[in-house]
Order: structure tokens, then C-alpha cells, then sequence
């Protein structure tokens, strides 16, 4: 149980944490190339330390790199929303913010975890998940209340983005077992804070949250969009072409 | 203490010698102090050079951090590459103690009107090549940045003291990578001489033609804007580089290397300097894609850049009324 829910942990992270380095080299500002490349490398670090984890508690002499590396997608517990492609910049940021916002407080409850090494991976992501959300808010703030233009991309992209994040939130048998023993939080619980600190976000950016229904996912469950099974298949291309082989 | 942007021509002879004279005596020179236009457009120059190098750089490596075989060489390269972001940064801030700023120098690197180092203009073909650009083109920088360390300009002398300290990094990096693919399975030892043979040549031209064809070398090294000659470089390149080959098992694609028992020089082959100048001159494997590239991510970004300006000026109007 505890494995699956690890799995998450890590995949939300490797995923996002890839799909953020894809634009080291293209940002829109010298300054947001290096701001993107932080994050991206804070996040592919949070997802290392889970994805070892992970294999400990698996306890079938997996590290980090088997479960990254040799896993097919059916095997990723990631929420969809982080497997989107990246988008124009203003899609990329909203994304993070969203993220990160949810990773705030899902990070916050599970500090005070029964799991002591969880606790503490927790508390450690944290304090670097204060910087993302700070950073991409900024920006969020930015964007929504910059040009028309830009006024215009970030609606579109909160349009397109908001119904995704349902998932954030989405429990399971993983999660009921867990949290009886104190290890996880109520996901149902954090959904309320987040959806406040959001909104209060967007008013300042002044970006209107739309109303329709949240969309059907599965990420928890190993269902993807049909964009994860490319991105793997670029991210493991390497590794999998040496079975073996020391890097 | 003059205006940095005087007409050219307009040097006063004496400021001249009295400058030349500081530059005799060792002295570093600060944006503010009085320079020749000739040494302050040099200057430009080459910073300018160099930032977009590092700039354009990140493109072959930026080219890898998606395939990276693990989770440790995926954030090791990408943090590496975000090194190169740094540096392109902290120099073109370098520029504009001289009178010119970013905006006017990446206009001038879209254009095609500013030079970069070639060596970018290669395709990073294989994982291997991530441990090839490492060793040799990091080390090659090094060799190149230590000299710069002693430039007569301060902010340019002090921003290569802080850069190199991370390109080193970047050289065990890189070398590291190399040696555990030349000890790794026969593909990947393969992969590594590959490599090698492919960025062996291009890393030697890094360093510019011989002095003797070098249009800049004499006024660069008389204002000890740079202290040694183009040669001199690449020899101590070619000299740190061919031991660390053959320490892990690697063969210097050179038939005609040779150890000088003499001097201890490696004596090396000719270098093609005619592709060299097909490289420089626009038609290298990559320069289209990589200019392309630049310019895809500077329209792109436009509307966010705009976006930011507004931003702040409706900041600005807000918090003033
Ligand atoms: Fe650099
Ligand atoms: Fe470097």
C-alpha cells in the first residue's frame, strides 16, 4: 500500500520534473530558464528520494532508476495533469502553480505522517515546494494581469487546466488503508484549502475559475492520456537500449 | 574619467599612452576609468561572444536532459546546462557595464550578425557525446577562461575566475561520464570512442586559428585582454587531454600524435581549418538549427516578456496613485 502510494509521490514528480526540463534551452528569459531548470531539478530529486523509498518498502531490490526506468506506463501512478504537454509558458506556469499549490498542502499533511522517513521526505520537499509555489504564482499573477494577450493565454490555459486537477484529490482502498494508521491524510480535507488559496491567486490575476465538471482520470490507477507513453518512451529510450549497463 | 561611448577615432594620444601605461603596469581596468574605443568595442566583443556561447551551448546538451539514463545523470545534466544559463547571464550583464546591453546583443546573435563558438554547430548524436562535451569542451573553455582570469578588465577577469570554478565542474563531469562508458559494456565503450572521434578535432579549433592568421591576436594580447596566443592554448589542451584518453582506454583520433621528449609537447596533426572556416561562416551540420531554435524560443516568449513589462508598469501606476 504504502508502496503505491510512494509511487505517486515520485511519478508526480518525474513526470512534471521531465516535462519542465524540456524547456531548458527554449524559456522565453534567460532568467526563467534557470528559474524552470530549479525547479525542475528540485523536483526530479523529490522524485529520486520517493522513488528509492519506494523500492525499500517494495523490498524487491528496485532503486529509483529500475522503478523510473523499467516501468511501462500502465506501472505510473502520476496524476494525467502533470503528463500534459507543456504548452505556451503561461500553460506551463498555471500547471506548476496548480501543482505546487496542491503539493503545499498534501506535502504539509504528510510531514506530520506516522511513516517517519515519509515525514521527513515530506518536510524536506517542502520547504523547496514553498519557492515553486512562490515563484509560479508570481508568474501566474503576472501573466493573467499583463497584456490581453497574455490576459487571454492564461484563461484559455485555466479553462484547460482546472478540470484536470479533480485528480489531485482522488482516494482510493491505497488511501483508506493508509490513513488508518496515520501514514496519509484525507485528501478530501486538503481540497478545501487548496481550492482557497487558488481562487485567491486568480482574483489577484484576475482569471475567472470556470464551473464546469472536473474530467474523468485515472492516473492513480496506471490509466494515462495518450501522451505519457511518448514521453517514456523518449525518457527510457537509453537505459533500456543497455539492459545492464552502469551509467 | 570619460563618456564609454565616444565616436571611434576621437582617443586623445595622451589618454592613450597613459592608459597603455596601467596596462603595462599590471593594472586592472574598471568600467569606469577611461579606455580606448578600440578596447572597449574589443571587449564587447568577445563578452558578447562568449555569452552567446554559453547561451547557444545549452542547445546540444539541452538536447540530451530528456534521454539521460538515470535519474542521476538526468540531473546532473541539467543542472549543468543551467550552469551555461548563468554564465550567459552573468557575462551579458558583464556587457552592459560597457555601454551595451542584452536585449541589443541577442538581437545581434538572431540576426546572424554575432559570432558564437562553433563548436555548437555540431549535432550531439549519442548519450556519449554528453560525456565528450564535458571533457573536452568544458576543458578546452578552462584552458582558455583560466588565461581570460587574468584579463585587464575587471568584471571580465572576475566573471571568469566565478565561471571557471563551475566548468571544472562540469570537466569532471563530463570526464567521468566518459570513463564509466569506456569501462561499461562494448557498446558503450564504443559509444565513447565514437565520441571522441567526433568532438576530438572541433574541440581543438576552439581555440581559434594560429596567431599568425588571427585578425584580433595582437591587439588582444598587447591590452592583456588576453595574455597568451591561440597556439600556446591549444597546446596546453592537446597536452592536459591526451593522458586523461589514454588513462581510460580511449584512442585520440590523430595518427600523427606524437610526444616531443624535448618539450613534452604533443605534437599533433594539421587541423582542417577549412572546416573550420565552413563552420564559422554559416555552414556547419547545426548552425540553422541552432539559430533557429533561438529565435523559435525568443518569439515564442515575446508575449511573455510583454506581458511582464505591463505588468509592472500597472504595478508601478498602482502603487503611485
Ligand atoms: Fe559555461
Ligand atoms: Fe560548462
Amino acid at each position: 500500500m504504502l508502496f503505491n502510494y510512494l509511487l505517486r509521490l515520485g511519478d508526480d514528480r518525474l513526470v512534471l520534473g521531465h516535462r519542465l526540463s524540456e524547456w531548458c534551452g527554449h524559456g522565453p528569459i534567460l532568467e526563467e530558464d534557470i528559474a524552470a531548470a530549479n525547479i525542475a531539478l528540485d523536483l526530479l530529486g523529490q522524485a529520486s528520494m520517493f522513488l528509492k523509498y519506494a523500492g525499500e518498502v517494495e523490498g524487491k531490490g528496485r532503486d529509483a532508476d529500475a522503478l523510473a526506468y523499467w516501468r511501462d506506463e500502465t506501472q505510473f501512478r502520476n496524476v494525467q495533469l502533470v503528463e500534459l504537454p507543456n504548452g505556451d509558458y503561461g500553460f506551463t506556469i498555471l500547471r506548476q502553480f496548480l501543482v505546487s499549490a496542491w503539493a503545499y498542502h498534501h506535502l504539509g499533511a504528510l510531514a506530520a505522517s506516522a511513516d517517519e522517513t515519509l515525514a521527513g521526505m515530506a518536510a524536506k520537499a517542502l520547504k523547496e515546494t514553498r519557492y515553486h509555489l512562490r515563484h509560479s504564482a508570481e508568474w501566474v499573477v503576472r501573466l493573467g494581469d499583463g497584456t490581453d494577450e497574455s490576459h487571454g493565454r492564461m484563461q484559455r490555459a485555466l479553462d484547460e487546466l482546472w478540470p484536470w486537477t479533480g485528480e489531485l484529490s482522488w482516494q482510493h482502498e491505497v488511501d483508506a488503508a493508509l490513513r488508518s494508521e496515520g501514514i496519509v491524510p484525507d485528501l478530501a480535507a486538503l481540497r478545501g484549502p487548496f481550492e482557497a488559496m487558488a481562487k485567491e491567486q486568480f482574483a489577484r490575476a484576475t482569471l475567472v475559475l470556470p464551473d464546469g465538471p472536473m474530467r474523468m482520470t485515472g492516473g492513480r490507477l496506471g490509466r494515462h492520456t495518450e501522451h505519457l507513453g511518448h514521453m517514456l518512451a523518449e525518457m527510457q529510450i537509453v537505459a533500456r537500449s543497455h539492459p545492464g549497463a552502469q551509467w | 574619467m570619460s563618456e564609454p561611448t565616444q565616436p571611434k577615432g576621437s582617443d586623445d594620444p595622451a589618454q592613450v599612452a597613459a592608459f597603455e601605461a596601467r596596462i603595462a603596469r599590471g593594472e586592472t581596468i574598471e568600467p569606469k576609468d577611461w579606455m580606448p574605443e578600440r578596447y572597449r568595442r574589443q571587449l564587447v566583443r568577445m563578452m558578447s561572444q562568449h555569452a552567446h556561447s554559453e547561451v547557444v551551448g545549452m542547445l546540444p546538451e539541452g538536447n540530451w536532459i530528456t534521454r539521460a539514463p538515470s535519474l542521476r545523470r538526468k540531473i546532473s545534466l541539467l543542472a549543468k546546462v543551467q550552469d551555461e544559463a548563468g554564465h550567459g547571464l552573468y557575462i551579458y550583464c558583464g556587457t552592459e557595464t560597457l555601454g551595451v546591453d542584452r536585449a541589443e546583443l541577442i538581437d545581434q546573435l538572431l540576426a546572424g550578425t554575432a559570432k558564437y563558438s562553433s563548436i555548437f554547430n555540431y549535432p550531439t548524436l549519442t548519450w556519449a557525446d554528453m560525456g565528450a562535451i564535458g571533457w573536452l569542451v568544458d576543458g578546452a573553455a578552462i584552458v582558455n577562461q583560466t588565461m581570460l582570469a587574468h584579463a585587464s578588465f575587471g568584471p571580465y577577469a572576475r566573471a571568469m575566475v566565478r565561471i571557471c570554478k563551475e566548468e571544472n565542474f562540469h570537466k569532471r563531469q563530463g570526464y567521468e561520464i566518459m570513463a564509466t562508458l569506456a569501462a561499461g559494456t562494448p557498446a558503450q565503450k564504443a559509444m565513447a570512442q565514437d565520441a571522441l572521434d567526433r568532438w576530438w578535432w572541433p574541440s581543438l579549433m576552439m581555440f581559434g586559428p594560429s596567431d599568425k592568421e588571427s585578425p584580433n591576436s595582437a591587439e588582444l594580447l598587447r591590452w592583456k585582454i588576453k595574455q597568451k596566443g591561440n597556439d600556446e592554448l591549444r597546446q596546453r589542451f592537446v597536452n592536459l587531454t591526451v593522458p586523461q584518453a589514454a588513462a581510460i582506454g580511449l584512442h585520440i583520433p590523430d595518427p600523427l600524435l606524437t610526444l616531443d621528449k624535448e618539450t613534452g609537447d604533443w605534437e599533433f596533426g594539421p587541423i582542417d581549418w577549412n572546416e573550420f572556416m565552413q563552420v564559422i561562416s554559416g555552414n556547419g551540420p547545426c548552425n540553422r538549427e541552432r539559430l533557429a531554435a533561438r529565435r523559435k524560443a525568443h518569439a515564442d516568449g515575446a508575449w511573455v516578456r510583454d506581458a511582464a513589462v505591463a505588468h509592472a508598469a500597472k504595478d508601478a501606476a498602482r502603487s503611485a496613485a
